[in-house]
Order: structure tokens, then sequence, then C-alpha cells
């Protein structure tokens, strides 16, 4: 499914969408940046709770679709200006992480 | 393709700011239409070299050299040196402190990324003088 389709399917915030069109295949849960560049998958949707500007950065790197910030959390503005540099789509849900992680799972239809 | 040398300083101090050399190589080797697995594992190394550098040797140098077959990356700083490299290449150790750790680093997972997602790492240290850890990942032919 595209980040897009993401959007309309869990109801996403949408802080900055640089690539609409992007593929989502998996997830990833963490907020510990190294744990994420070493085991987030290439195009997963990377759920954290962590919103400063190496979010941007980290999410470039790892080659992730999407940052989806949970629980509610608001991007600090570095982040915000970061994502726009940088062209990452960085999203929110007001759902906290287990939550998200589940509806994420049902919509990429993951094996439980 | 004739061998590409890049060379990008790596500014100490503020982790915050800490990337924009990764980022400048990432975007390089898109230009190049080189495979987006070797971009994505090449990034990931320069960019975890990179906040060793800025957290424990207040930054450094990276040479980037794209040749036909491979990518070597260079990051050689002039900080403390690592004393026990072994040690330094466990996940989970780190000697980072608590600013890094507010900022989602510091977790000890630097050295063993950039270990598992290139095809050869050597590590060049001596206490007080300085570390250079050199990177090359193999271009699919």
């Amino acid at each position: 499914m595209t980040v897009q389709e993401l959007i309309s399917a869990l109801e996403l915030k949408v802080f900055h969408l640089a690539q609409p069109e992007r593929l989502v295949t998996g997830g990833y849960v963490g907020d510990l940046l190294s744990w994420v560049m070493g085991r987030a998958g290439q195009d997963s949707a990377w759920l954290t709770i962590m919103s400063n500007q190496n979010v941007a950065a980290v999410a470039l790197m790892a080659d992730v679709a999407c940052v989806i910030l949970t629980e509610g959390v608001q991007p600090d503005a570095d982040l915000l200006r970061r994502a726009e540099e940088k062209e990452v789509n960085l999203l929110g849900i007001g759902a906290d992480t287990f939550a998200a992680a589940c509806q994420l799972g049902q919509v990429l239809s993951v094996p439980q | 393709m004739e061998t590409i040398r890049l060379v990008y300083p790596v500014e100490g101090g503020d982790l915050i700011e800490a990337g924009e050399a990764s980022s400048k190589m990432k975007l390089t080797l898109k230009k190049l239409g080189l495979p987006q697995d070797v971009i994505r594992r090449a990034s990931i190394c320069m960019y975890e070299g990179e906040i060793n550098m800025v957290i424990h040797a207040d930054g450094g140098q990276a040479e980037v050299e794209v040749e036909p077959e491979q990518i070597v990356i260079r990051m050689a700083d002039t900080g403390p040196g690592i004393p026990d490299v072994e040690q330094a290449m466990q996940e989970g150790y780190s000697t980072a402190g608590s600013t890094a750790r507010e900022l989602g680093f510091g977790a000890g997972m630097g050295l063993p990324n950039m270990k598992r997602y290139s095809d050869e790492m050597i590590i060049d240290t001596e206490v007080g003088k300085g570390t250079t850890v050199t990177i090359k990942i193999k271009i699919p032919q």
C-alpha cells in the first residue's frame, strides 16, 4: 500500500508529505535511533515517540517509507524543517504505540 | 566508471546537527545511479560514523571513494581513540554521555551496525591519537 493509502486507512495526521506514492511494506517500532537503523527494514513505516530532528536523518539513512509519531506526539520545529529538507514523510497518530502497531499490522495484513 | 572521490568535513559538538555529511553523500550516490541497497548500506554506515565522530571525537573527516566495484568510506578523527575495540564492537556497549542518550543515541549499536551493513570494516585506533574506521561496500555487478 502507498503512504497516501496508509494515511487514509489509519486516519493519520500529516505533518509533512513529500512522497505520497511511496510503498509501505512493513513496520518497525523503536526510539533508540541506532537500533532503528540496525533493524528497521527498507520501506517500513517507523513508529516512534522521538520527535527531535535526528529522526529525519535516521529516516533518510534507513530509507523507511514514513515516520509515524505515536501517542499524539508533535514534531519539534527543527524536525519539521528537516523532514521538509530531506523529503521525509512525517505523520502522526493519537493512538498509543501498541494500538498503532496493531492497526498498521492489520492494514498491511502482516501475519500475527 | 572512474573512481570518484568525495570529502566531507564532520563538525564536532552539535549532535542535533549531525547527519549533514551522510545526507550529502546519499544524494550524490543517488545521482550516480547506484543500487538502492548499496546506497542504504553506505548511508547507514556513514551516519553511524558521523554520530560517533561527533559524540566521541569533536568531529573529523569522511572520505568516500566510489570505485567501479566498491564504495570505500574512510572516517578519520583525532579523538581519544578506542582502548578496547573488541568491547566497543559489542552490541549494547557504549561510553556515550547522557545528552547523546536523551536524543536516542548511545545504544551501543553504532560500530556493530557499521559492521552489519558493510562487507569489510577496518578499525585503526590509537589511544590519545585518534581513530580511523574504513568501511567497504561491494557494488553488485
